[in-house]
């Protein structure tokens, strides 16, 4: 049964924390790991009182019928959920794959960068163009040595790994544009750049491959509800028009996209969200939160 | 047996009935208007004639047998109107709130074209005998023998819900997908609990899973699995989709991707499905003190008393057109004019004004009179020289019309027509054999009784394919 494997919801299989703000949960969905394809997403609700958040599918595995999520704490939801998603616990509703697979194919050279959240985000892309074929080099980006996750299976499907920290703690010091430009000096061949990672660091990548005149593309992640082209609130400026990154994207030519755009309407519920995080950690302090899902 | 009723011996006036008074409700989302009382029904009841050649059943798309149903009202059986409502309309609570009668039935009612007279309030009495089945706990559920065929529907609107339970009373073994993680469609995310509250929408459910029907919900058909994956691998006889039209359109005015700017479906499925009015719900909601919804049908309507309930001080309504095109049910024009919302009619957005920080200032219109009757045969609206004007806003609600939703085209071969909703032939079988489609999808954004026909005349199709009687 897809949606009921029971009542409860979707039951999340395995958990591990990459660092005391990056958790990856691995939920159970035979029909969706079927599915899945590199660049799509789903759209997660934890228990009743919950809202809908869109998170990456970072990995799914067909013989185990499970897909991973990479998530970030970083509000009122993905806090709650670091902190009451065990193995054996449940999400109330998961919802997918969302979203126009990447295009894979025909590329020869390609260079995969992740920074932040983004890292695990890029790496179904990764391994996705391996597989077609491609000559891939990653570049992953992480703020020190300590928060590194994942370069093994970077490792396992690139060619090349590029690990960059803002500290120089590990690999490269600087931001994943530093360990761009290398790849792209490095190979005159690459024919596309993928880039998943927050609005401004997108935008940094677009603004090193348009000079050099490589295909670039980005994965959007404006504020979405359904998810299914129903509210338009994911609307993303490309090029002269509006496209509705849930249905239409999230996959989109880098510089064709609107980031100074993108980023100010991110902010759209800036001050609610703030007070709904102030609100749930006082709760959590004096002991009454909501009941989390079950 | 009762004296023949004739135009000159009913009741003239219509039974009256409560509604919540208007400075009231305006601060809740509590129902706007009651049912009506027994003693109330039985006077409306008698303004019926019971017209030998009926033209309110013309007037009614699927065409409910009204005269027959307040016959048996005025004999006392509701029951048995019920049962004669159940015939052909699924959802007599739901349609009893939201019809738009006064095109439909109750615009063709032979009492409504007497001098002075109001038609017989058909959608009130249908209410009544709805509400008073859900209340008694009646269903309509027949002796169903399965005939071992499998149907799918994607899609749980009420286009899904009456294509479902008309193939689960024909014995075949039903499952609805719905993408979301509530079934109902536009009835749960869309329309508000003061028109149409959550609890009736459950007991329709409820009354679709007595029948057998299995709900699906957070499925995303097209994505988690395929149109012609239901029909191939998955063993589908038959598949209907309603998928609905939910896709909204913007202006296309300059600053319209301000924040602030937002669709009323957006607006209200935060407000409705997601619960963030309710408190204690995660999902945030833009809350403005001065609001401009542009748009005047049921969807505008909605989002302006919604916005109203929320508590904004200043709700305007922007039209280009007057009240008299307005598309929306008389009867919601009429409710949000008494709670207070500014309507400017004539008049067009222009461009949304920006305070510098990406959000909503101001909203800059212009006057319009009515010119030339348009292809649709209204007269259409231009704009007066030198009218523009503004005024200070923060929330700017669209509700211009929606698109197709275009995930099932995305992901099958299946045929749609030129504005990308799903072509289908007479019987509303679609380009890939077995699999039907209607409502929303097919027409465009219609009304909650056109979608449920569509979702039965496709299911007649549907018997007829699996060689099933009707
Ligand atoms: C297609 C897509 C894929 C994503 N993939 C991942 C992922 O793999 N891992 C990950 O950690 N995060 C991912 N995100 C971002 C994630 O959805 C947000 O971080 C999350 O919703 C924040 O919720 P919150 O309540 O914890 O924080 P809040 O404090 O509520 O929000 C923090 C910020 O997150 C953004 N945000 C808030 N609500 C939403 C929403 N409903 N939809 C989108 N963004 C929102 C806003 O910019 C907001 O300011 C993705 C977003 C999109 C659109
Ligand atoms: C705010 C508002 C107010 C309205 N008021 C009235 C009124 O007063 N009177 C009236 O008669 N009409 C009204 N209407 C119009 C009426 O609601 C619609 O015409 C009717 O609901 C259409 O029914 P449907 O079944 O075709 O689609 P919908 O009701 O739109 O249902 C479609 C369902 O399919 C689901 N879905 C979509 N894609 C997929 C997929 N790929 N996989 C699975 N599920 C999917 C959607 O999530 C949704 O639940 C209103 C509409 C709105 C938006
Ligand atoms: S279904 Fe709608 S149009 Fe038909 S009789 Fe009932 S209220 Fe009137
Ligand atoms: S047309 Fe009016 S009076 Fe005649 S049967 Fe219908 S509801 Fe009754
Ligand atoms: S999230 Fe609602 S349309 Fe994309
Ligand atoms: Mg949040």
């Amino acid at each position: 049964m897809p949606s009921h494997p029971d009542h409860r919801g979707f039951e999340i299989v395995a958990r591990e924390d990459f660092s005391d703000v990056t958790y990856l949960l691995e939920v159970h969905h035979p029909q969706m790991a079927k599915a899945a394809r590199a660049g799509q997403f789903v759209i997660v609700m934890l228990h009743e009182h919950g809202e809908r958040i869109p998170l990456t599918i970072a990995d799914f595995d067909r013989q185990k019928g499970t897909i991973t999520l990479v998530i970030q704490a970083v509000g009122k939801t993905t806090r709650e959920m670091q902190q009451v998603c065990r193995v054996g616990t449940h999400l109330l509703a998961l919802t997918g794959p969302m979203g126009e697979p990447s295009h894979i194919g025909g590329q020869r050279h390609v260079v995969c960068v992740g920074g932040g959240l983004g890292v695990a985000p890029i790496f179904p892309q990764a391994r996705a163009y391996k597989e077609s074929g491609a000559t891939v080099v990653a570049v992953v980006g992480f703020r020190s040595k300590d928060l590194v996750f994942w370069e093994d299976k970077f490792r396992a499907c690139c060619d090349e790994v590029i690990v960059c920290t803002d500290d120089g703690s590990a690999g490269l010091k600087g931001n994943v544009t530093t360990g761009l430009r290398q790849a792209l000096d490095a190979d005159p061949e690459i024919d596309e750049v993928v880039a998943i990672g927050p609005p401004v660091m997108m935008k940094a990548c677009a603004e090193v491959t348009r000079p050099r005149n490589i295909k670039t593309v980005v994965s959007l992640n404006p504020i979405m509800v359904d998810g299914t082209g129903m509210c338009g609130g994911c609307r993303v400026k490309i090029g002269t028009g509006i496209k509705f990154a849930c249905v239409d994207g999230p996959d989109f030519d880098a510089h064709q996209v609107d980031f100074d755009d993108l980023m100010v309407r991110l902010k759209r519920f800036s001050e609610t969200e703030k007070a709904a995080l102030a609100r749930w950690e006082e709760g959590c302090r004096l002991g009454t939160a909501q009941p989390a899902g079950k | 047996m009762a004296k023949k009723k004739t135009i000159k011996t009913i009741p003239r006036e219509r039974a009256h009935v409560e509604e919540q008074n208007p400075a009231l409700r305006a601060r809740n989302f509590d129902e706007v208007t009651f049912c009506l009382s027994p003693d109330q029904a039985q006077i409306e009841t008698d303004r019926c004639i019971e017209c030998p050649n009926p033209g309110c059943v013309k007037g009614c798309p699927v065409g409910v047998d009204i005269r027959g149903f307040v016959a048996k009202l005025a004999a006392g059986d509701i029951r048995g109107a019920y049962e004669v409502i159940t015939e052909t309309n699924l959802l007599p609570a739901v349609c009893g709130r939201v019809c738009p009668q006064e095109h439909q039935c109750e615009g063709a009612c032979v009492v409504g074209k007497a001098k002075g007279l109001a038609p017989v309030a058909i959608g009130r009495l249908e209410r009544f005998v709805g509400d008073t089945a859900i209340a008694n706990g009646w269903t309509n559920i027949p002796y169903i023998e399965p005939n071992g065929y499998k149907v799918g529907i994607v899609g749980s609107g009420p286009a899904g819900m009456a294509c479902a339970a008309d193939m689960a009373k024909a014995g075949c073994d039903v499952t609805v997908y719905e993408a979301f993680h509530v079934p109902g469609g536009v009835l749960r995310y869309g329309i508000p609990d003061f028109r149409l509250p959550n609890s009736v929408i459950d007991a329709e459910i409820a009354n679709l899973e007595k029948l057998g029907v299995k709900f699906e919900c957070n499925v995303l058909v097209g994505r988690l699995f395929t149109i012609e994956q239901m029909i191939g691998e998955m063993g589908f006889d038959a598949v209907f989709i309603g998928t609905g039209a939910g896709y909204p359109t913007f202006p296309g005015i300059p600053g319209d991707n301000l924040n602030g700017v937002l669709s009323a479906n957006e607006l209200l499925t935060r407000c409705n499905m997601m619960r963030a009015k309710d408190g204690g719900f995660d999902t945030p909601l833009p809350i403005g003190t001065r609001v401009a919804v542009i748009g005047a049908g049921n969807t505008a309507m909605d989002a302006l008393r919604v916005c109203k309930r929320l508590g904004a001080a200043e709700v305007r309504c922007i039209y280009r057109r007057s009240r008299a095109e307005a598309p929306a049910r008389v009867e919601e024009v009429h409710h949000a004019e008494e709670e207070g919302i500014d309507f400017q009619w004539l008049t067009a957005p222009v461009e949304v004004l920006d305070d510098g920080k990406g959000n909503v200032r101001a909203l800059r219109c212009i006057r319009m009179e009515l010119g030339a009757p348009d292809a649709s045969g209204r007269r259409s609206p231009v704009p007066v020289a030198d009218s523009e004007y503004e005024f200070d806003c923060d929330l700017v609600v669209v509700a211009i019309g929606t698109n197709a939703n275009p995930i099932i085209g995305q992901t099958s071969r299946i045929k749609l027509d030129k504005r990308g909703y799903i072509a289908t032939d007479a019987d509303l079988a679609t380009s890939i054999p077995g699999v039907y489609a209607g409502g929303d999808i097919v027409t465009g954004a219609a009304t909650v009784i056109k979608a449920m026909g569509a979702g039965r005349r496709a299911a007649r199709s549907m018997k007829r394919y699996l060689g099933l009687r009707d």
